[in-house]
């Protein structure tokens, strides 16, 4: 279609033709958009063919005596801080920091958790410190069992603040 | 070849492929290297230097979290001009993310996104979007140190768009971490799915490049004559594309693309940055909430830059850089102002105690954000207005006042993320990096 045609054509037959002419640049962008979404969709992770098993995601950390009350050990196979506190409770943080994802680490002179990427620094209980961040580490919930400190990693809960529900007594 | 070949006219297959990208006739003022400083013919000649060499890297590249590392090792390592055409590869893509910057600065300065060139300059944004999202997808691949948390900070910007923003992050990863099915998705974006987008897009860039009736021209200029593509153009062309080749190789000899240790999901580096071109929008995340650097900034800048040229002008200055006298006069000042006013908001923002600690009872989105955002916007008026009555701008010198702050800002902000942020992202010289 040469733009000199349709602009004449478009002139004198001014209804169906006008409708027509200004629907191809709508129709153009639908298909575009379809084919966004479509290409987005591809990218996702698809439906997990098997839930995954509650056995194998909940790790065995160590023995209760293993951790000396007010002690931080750091697991960075499972990406997180078993931190035991002043009452003997149990806290399980996660390694990630809370601003964009940075793993941070414990600084022991300091008593903080320190991000190296923006300087975030969080306290023993995963409260905020030092901004940039803006809400605590995240936790995993603790069980103990028989003597034995268990985590299950596949449950991160995000949280404003430190609570003292987070944590777990051995009995 | 005949022996009678005319030597002022190329051969019959060479010209129907210039003659497919250029018009036969010119006019004589655009052939000044100092319209158009050659930008858009490099970033296209680019373009297709990334798509030969990354042709070449996939013949050893392989996108596994397992493999990734050990395949580019074994490509510098065991390879004749493996690491050469690593190099390239690296070298080339940071030349395009220059020369597509400072083409789009060439394209603002002169005025050349005004109507008829409208189109070009919105498929310009997107073009531009396509360059940074392929060195960005590149820069996972060689699976490092660098670019496994250069790329876990950028994707976790994402989670601070409220509603959508972390949706648009598993689908960009595939997953909820950078894993095995981010690194597929990356590698596919990147060869595929945006080489074949720009080109398309590029193809229609050229097009409509010679339907606004070839590149911009000052008023004063428009009864030039006009003067044949070849050779006087092509010609020219050639001689940039091989200037820039040189320098390509050069650089690629010479110097090596980083690689560090193995990505270790485990333990971040300390300091971790993003890559070098989001390193301003890092620096300004220490000074910011996340919801303004990542959310408010960006989408203001995309709306005014769609809404650029339907913004209703009194002047018909363009072809000309800085469009008159006048705008080079406030240029220099607005220059000057942006300058200064971000260096001292860096350094006041450092001195400062932190807003959060020091008034835990507001909501950090006032304290690190509205705050800071109406101080450095008021600054920012304020002193457009100034220059407003100094010079009694109109309405596109003014536009490119606060375009040529903006500009300075982030490139003062870039500066000081690569160069003067050391462990711990606290500020100091560079030597003591
Ligand atoms: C506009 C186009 C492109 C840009 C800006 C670009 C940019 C990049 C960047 C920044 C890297 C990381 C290299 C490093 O850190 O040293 C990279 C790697 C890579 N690119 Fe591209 N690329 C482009 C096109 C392509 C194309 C078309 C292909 C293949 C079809 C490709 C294949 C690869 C491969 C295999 C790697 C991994 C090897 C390595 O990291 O050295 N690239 N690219
Ligand atoms: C891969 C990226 C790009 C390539 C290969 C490219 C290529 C070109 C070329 C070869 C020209 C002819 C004049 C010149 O060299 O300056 C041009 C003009 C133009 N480009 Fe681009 N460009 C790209 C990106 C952009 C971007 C990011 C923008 C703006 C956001 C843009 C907007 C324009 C406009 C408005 C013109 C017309 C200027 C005039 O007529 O004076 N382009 N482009
Ligand atoms: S990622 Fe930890 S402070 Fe930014």
């Amino acid at each position: 279609m040469t733009p000199a045609l349709s602009d004449k054509k478009a002139k004198d037959t001014s209804g169906r033709r006008d409708f027509l002419r200004k629907a191809w640049p709508v129709v153009g962008l639908v298909a575009a958009a379809e084919f966004l979404l479509f290409t987005i969709n591809m990218l996702r992770p698809g439906k997990e063919l098997s839930k995954s098993n509650p056995i194998s995601t909940l790790k065995i950390i160590g023995n209760v005596e293993d951790f000396q009350v007010n002690s931080v050990t750091t697991d960075r196979v499972n990406k997180l801080f078993l931190v035991r506190q002043q009452d003997g409770g149990f806290l399980a943080l996660s390694l990630i920091c809370s601003h964009l994802g940075c793993s941070v680490a414990w600084d022991e002179p300091n008593t903080r958790f320190i991000c190296p990427c923006h300087s975030s620094a969080f306290d023993k209980f995963g409260n905020v410190v030092n901004s940039p961040a803006a809400r605590a580490l995240d936790y995993f919930p603790v069980t103990i069992e028989a003597g034995k400190v268990k985590v299950d990693i596949s449950r991160k809960m995000k949280r404003k603040k430190f609570d003292k529900s987070q944590v777990t007594y051995a009995l | 070849m005949t022996s009678n070949a005319d030597t002022t006219k190329p051969s019959v297959n060479l010209n129907n492929l210039i003659l497919h990208l250029h018009p036969r006739r010119i006019k004589a003022p655009t052939l000044r290297f100092t319209v158009t400083f050659g930008l858009g013919g490099m970033a296209a000649l680019l373009v297709v230097i990334q798509v030969f060499t990354g042709l070449l890297l996939k013949f050893h590249y392989e996108p596994s979290p397992d493999n990734a590392y050990n395949s580019i090792l074994n490509l510098q390592q065991g390879l004749l001009f493996g690491q050469l055409a690593r190099n390239l590869h690296h070298w080339s893509a940071v030349l395009l993310l220059w020369t597509t910057f400072l083409h789009m600065l060439r394209v603002l300065f002169t005025g050349a996104y005004r109507k008829p060139r409208h189109m070009n300059w919105f498929f310009g944004i997107v073009l531009l979007m396509l360059v940074i999202l392929s060195n960005f997808t590149g820069y996972l691949l060689p699976w490092d140190q660098l670019s496994y948390w250069a790329v876990t900070i950028s994707t976790s910007l994402l989670d601070y768009i409220p509603f959508i923003g972390s949706s648009i992050r598993e689908s960009l990863l595939g997953g909820k971490e950078v894993d095995a099915a981010s690194l597929t998705n990356f590698f596919n974006l990147h060869t595929g799915v945006i080489p074949v987008l720009m080109v398309v897009l590029m193809g229609y860039h050229f097009w409509r490049i010679r339907k606004a009736g070839g590149v911009i021209v000052a008023d004063k200029d428009k009864d030039e004559p006009m003067i044949d593509t070849y050779p006087h153009l092509v010609a020219r062309e050639l001689v940039v594309a091989l200037v820039l080749i040189a320098i390509l190789f050069l650089l690629g000899s010479l110097f090596d693309a980083p690689l560090r240790e193995r990505a270790n999901p485990a333990i971040s580096p300390n300091p971790a940055k993003a890559p070098w071109y989001f390193m301003g929008l890092q620096e300004l995340l220490i000074h910011f909430h996340p919801f303004f650097a990542v959310v408010i900034f960006p989408v203001i800048l995309l709306l005014a830059g769609f809404w650029l040229p339907y913004i209703k002008l009194t002047d018909n200055n363009q072809g000309i850089w800085f469009l008159s006298e006048n705008g080079k006069r406030a240029g220099i000042y607005a220059f000057l102002a942006g300058l200064v006013m971000t260096i001292l908001f860096i350094l006041v923002s450092d001195v400062l105690p932190d807003p959060e600690m020091l008034l835990p009872f507001i909501p950090s989105l006032i304290t690190t954000g509205f705050i800071p955002f109406l101080v450095a916007a008021g600054g920012i008026f304020l002193f457009l207005k100034y220059l407003h009555g100094k010079f009694s701008l109109n309405r596109s010198e003014y536009i490119q006042c606060v375009i040529i702050i903006l500009v300075v800002s982030y490139t003062v902000l870039s500066f000081t993320g690569i160069l003067f942020r050391g462990e711990g992202m606290k500020l100091m010289w560079p030597w003591q990096l």
